[in-house]
């Protein structure tokens, strides 16, 4: 089909100041054992195209699944047709933008999934049955997600790039219960968290093989655990955690298009603006924040970004200090500054807007049984369970699977329903010690929401071990 | 697309082999999306999509894909034909389904509704005119939306209807906004005209120097739509059968009776007065109503065909995600004009934003206010409210906390287009509460 639908936009007559078409072709397949039950077995092929246009100022584009010639040419009219109609009124000149006519290609270096759906299968059968430890354990799972997705991007002026990605996300959950009190531990998170590209080497990087009993295990230790204490205390954030904060109260804020006000409808607008950038002092002098598209694994890995623009890793936040926000080419363009190259959308049928691709916290020096060693009293969070933030993405709350209390320097248990909250602008100030390399993991969320029309998106977030002092922590009810 | 949809199915039909058989879902929608941003067009295009779920079914093996058609029947059929091989293959891999329920009944239904909407580049003109003095910031969608269903058994059900959802928010600075939608299928300049100039008169109120409130609790008035988001938070696994059974629902409590809300708290999904289709993913019609809280109390679950197999329940309708799709509490006594009265001194919170559990077990949520909230003294308006985060749990809030519902209900159309536009909705009071706990 890509050869098709090559052909067929080259054939085209496009009479405007740039065009391109994003070409997008998605092959996936769910598995999932619950309860020892193979679960409906799903599948999906999805393929469209997106042709966008800007012509004499406008902007518009137009969606379809229809690649035949006239399907690709109705689009093309209907896209050019939006931009004509609304250059009078756009936000923006976009013929100011210059979008790029890139050339490339971009594949790992593993091309196959290696996927075999028997073998895949029986390993969900084990995981789950050995996640039933007793009668507590009420609800357990355990589930494989893979996708593999072709890319062509072609533009008027001969631009052409094509990019494969593969994606693996392992999941298992499981559920404890006891005098009226449910506790659920996952692996990597009941979001998915633990998601990268590449092929089945994901599942033994994820350390699924045995999973089941030991999460099984942990959601029984939960019940049987005290609540998290309240207080203001040191907090050790685990990279299953660190993906969330990252997230939630650097990625959204530094968003340029969030900056512009194109989300404050929907997503909401940014306590970062124009004028912090080059002179904010967003963190301690230990806080390093990068665009990275570099890393294979990571599960936003890309050479091009869905307007063209070549992907390279990026110091967004360097010694604490704000330096770029996460702009594409028409966001830099309005905004009359740097970005990098984000400007990306869900699948074919969603157009381009700045997202946060991969972006991750640099490791640091200290060792993490350095950091726990160091704590008088404070508790040590993993695994992401519960997110809010305001919308200007100041005021958050985040929760976690599990907590272990930590006094005079040593872990002295686990704790239940551990949460935390703080101010985006102040918090990260607090950042004490940051991880080595050897406490530091690829995750990332495979549904990042945002922009109008919806998407939910795939993003990546690699951190280590991170500890932070004076943080407001709580527990639960019971 | 109805007649092509069916002509799939008619089509699927002769492909079958010895014992086999077939469910079709279709979701298709040819949108209009524009945004804006400070009254001017940030981003304008159309999207047409026709997703088809297929479910080849072999005995109690069955197998699932879902397809993206291009509506040419020439290349769907290649497609489908491709894809019943992959499925006959995937069969082969799968073990036997003991929770499979599919509808044995054939009812077929049909509800089209002939598109009335103008031109989408007609109402952006209007929009861009009617938001020229204004900062403001929002999304249209428009056009039809379909949705089909079609079984080996011959059952064939077709929804399909033209809408538009106009959502948007005017800015008084900073991050002070009021935030209004005018949505249907019958698009009236005026009527969109006038929604906007409603926004605008409260844009005085939110000039005003914003208070900043300590935390604590606070009497506070929800309108629907602060409501609706606390309400849409049990959409995760609050009414879920499937999650009430696993222990993970946050209305486990009320089912079990350890927790009661309050009497005036009365929750039900009342598909015959929402905008989804009357029938779902594997065929089963859904009833008029299904009471979920009477008088404070569990009433009942939505259940799904295969928790009903699970369980050796019926099923009453409901998709995979058990979430409610038409949900209406009932109505209370206070007039809405008597709200600020009522509330005295506290918070009059237009919208709630962001909401999570805090503590699923117990029901606790947290969330952020926003878009035109206020500090209220001796019923009047005072100041827009700074950004608060509430922490409490619902079995407060909606329990004792309590002190009355509006007796004007307020329809709520869901705005959201992740995948496909919603066709969900919501029929709300407003709620009066004599605490609400602020924590940051």
């Amino acid at each position: 089909m890509i050869e098709t639908v090559r052909e067929r936009f080259r054939a085209l007559n496009t009479q405007v100041d740039f065009c391109s078409l994003r070409y997008v072709e998605e092959r996936g397949e769910q598995l999932c054992v619950r309860q020892n039950v193979e679960q409906p077995l799903s599948t999906w092929i999805d393929r469209g195209a997106m042709i966008t246009v800007i012509h004499e100022g406008g902007y518009g584009y137009a969606a379809t699944s229809d690649l035949s010639s006239n399907g690709i040419k109705a689009a093309l009219e209907q896209a050019k047709a939006w931009a004509l109609r609304t250059r009078r009124h756009s936000v923006f000149d976009f013929n100011q933008a210059r979008l790029g006519h890139p050339q490339g290609r971009y594949q790992v270096d593993s091309p196959r999934l290696h996927w075999n759906r028997r073998d895949m299968l029986g390993l969900l059968h084990t995981e789950s049955a050995a996640a039933k430890r007793d009668e507590r354990i009420v609800d357990w799972s355990a589930a494989l997600m893979m996708a593999e997705v072709e890319q062509l991007y072609l533009t008027n002026d001969g631009g052409e790039v094509m990019q494969r990605f593969n994606y693996v996300i392992p999941n298992v959950m499981v559920t404890a219960f006891a005098d009226g009190e449910a506790q659920t531990r996952s692996l990597g998170g009941q979001g998915n968290g633990y998601c990268q590209q590449g092929g089945v080497e994901i599942i033994e990087r994820s350390r699924m093989v045995g999973s089941g009993r030991r999460v099984a295990d942990e959601a029984l230790q939960l019940l049987a655990s005290p609540n998290c204490p309240t207080g203001s205390m040191d907090l050790l954030l685990m990279p299953e955690q660190m993906m969330l904060q990252i997230h939630e109260s650097i990625g959204h804020p530094l968003e340029l298009d969030r900056i512009l006000g194109d989300e404050r409808n929907y997503a909401g607008t940014s306590f970062v603006t124009l004028d912090m950038f080059g002179q904010y002092q967003y963190g301690s002098a230990l806080l390093n924040v990068t665009y990275d598209p570099s890393r294979q694994d990571e599960f936003a890995t890309f050479g091009w970004d869905d307007d063209g623009s070549a992907g390279e890793k990026t110091w967004l936040i360097r010694d604490g200090l704000l330096e770029r926000p996460l702009g594409g080419a028409i966001s830099q363009a309005r905004a009359g500054m740097p970005g990098v190259a984000n400007s990306r959308a869900c699948s074919w049928n969603r157009p381009p807007i700045d997202r946060m691709a991969n972006l991750n916290v640099e490791p640091g020096s200290s060792t993490l049984e350095g950091m726990i060693g160091s704590i008088e009293r404070g508790v040590l969070m993993d695994t992401n369970v519960s997110w809010s933030i305001d919308d200007s993405r100041n005021k958050f709350q985040f929760s976690c699977e599990v907590g272990w209390l930590i006094e005079n320097g040593e872990i002295t248990g686990m704790v239940k329903n551990p949460g935390y909250r703080g101010i985006s602008a102040t918090f990260w100030r607090s950042l004490k010690q940051v991880g080595n390399e050897s406490t530091f993991e690829v995750m990332g969320t495979p549904s990042c929401g945002k922009g109008e029309p919806n998407q939910a998106i795939r993003v990546g977030h690699a951190s280590p071990a991170c500890l932070f002092g004076d943080v407001e922590v709580f527990g639960g009810e019971i | 697309m109805q007649q092509y949809f069916y002509q799939l199915a008619d089509h699927v039909q002769t492909q079958l082999r010895g014992g086999e058989r077939y469910t079709l879902w279709l979701s298709g929608e040819a949108s209009q999306f524009i945004r804006f941003n400070h009254g001017r067009v940030r981003q304008s295009g159309q999207v047409r999509q026709w997703y088809l779920s297929l479910r080849l079914v072999q005995g109690y093996r069955h197998v699932h894909a879902s397809i993206s058609l291009s509506a040419d029947f020439d290349n769907d059929r290649q497609l489908l034909a491709a894809e019943l091989l992959r499925l006959r293959d995937a069969l082969t891999d799968v073990a036997e389904d003991p929770h499979l329920l599919l509808a044995d009944e054939v009812h077929s239904t049909e509800r089209t509704e002939a598109s009335r909407l103008p031109p989408a580049e007609a109402m952006v003109e209007e929009i861009v005119s009617a938001a020229a003095r204004y900062d403001l910031v929002g999304f249209l969608a428009a056009g039809p939306v379909c949705h089909g269903f079609a079984s080996s058994e011959g059952q064939r059900n077709w929804h399909e209807t033209a809408s538009f959802h106009f959502d948007w928010s005017l800015y008084a600075g900073g991050d002070k906004a009021v935030k209004h939608s005018y949505a249907g299928f019958d698009w009236q300049r005026e009527g969109m005209e006038a929604a906007i100039h409603q926004s605008a008169s409260q844009l005085e109120l939110l000039q005003r120097p914003a208070r900043t409130i300590a935390p604590g609790s606070y009497r506070s008035y929800l309108t629907p739509s602060a409501l609706g988001e606390v309400l849409d938070t049990l959409n995760w696994g609050g009414f879920s059968e499937k999650e009430l059974q696993a222990k993970r629902s946050p209305l486990l409590r009320l089912r079990e009776g350890s927790a009661r809300l309050s009497p005036l708290v009365s929750l039900a999904e009342v598909s015959a007065g929402g905008l989804a289709p009357a029938f779902q993913h594997e065929g089963f019609l859904r009833p008029d109503s299904t009471p979920l809280i009477k008088s404070g109390r569990y009433a009942g679950s939505l259940i799904s065909p295969r928790t009903a197999r699970e369980y050796r329940l019926t099923t009453n309708g409901a998709n995979a995600s058990e979430a409610p799709e038409s949900l209406q509490m009932a109505a209370g006594e206070l007039p809405v004009s008597q709200a600020l009265e009522a509330l005295d001194t506290g918070l009059y919170i237009s919208n709630l934003w962001y909401l999570n559990y805090s503590d699923r077990t117990a029901c606790r949520l947290t969330g952020m206010t926003r878009f035109a909230s206020f500090w209220v003294e001796g019923g009047k308006i005072v100041a827009p409210l700074n950004v608060m985060r509430f922490d409490d749990s619902l079995y407060r809030m909606l329990g004792d906390n309590l002190l009355a519902l509006t007796e004007e209900r307020e329809f709520l159309p869901d705005a959201a287009t992740y995948g496909e536009r919603s066709t969900s909705s919501l029929l709300l009071p407003g709620a009066l509460l004599k605490g609400l706990e602020f924590v940051l």
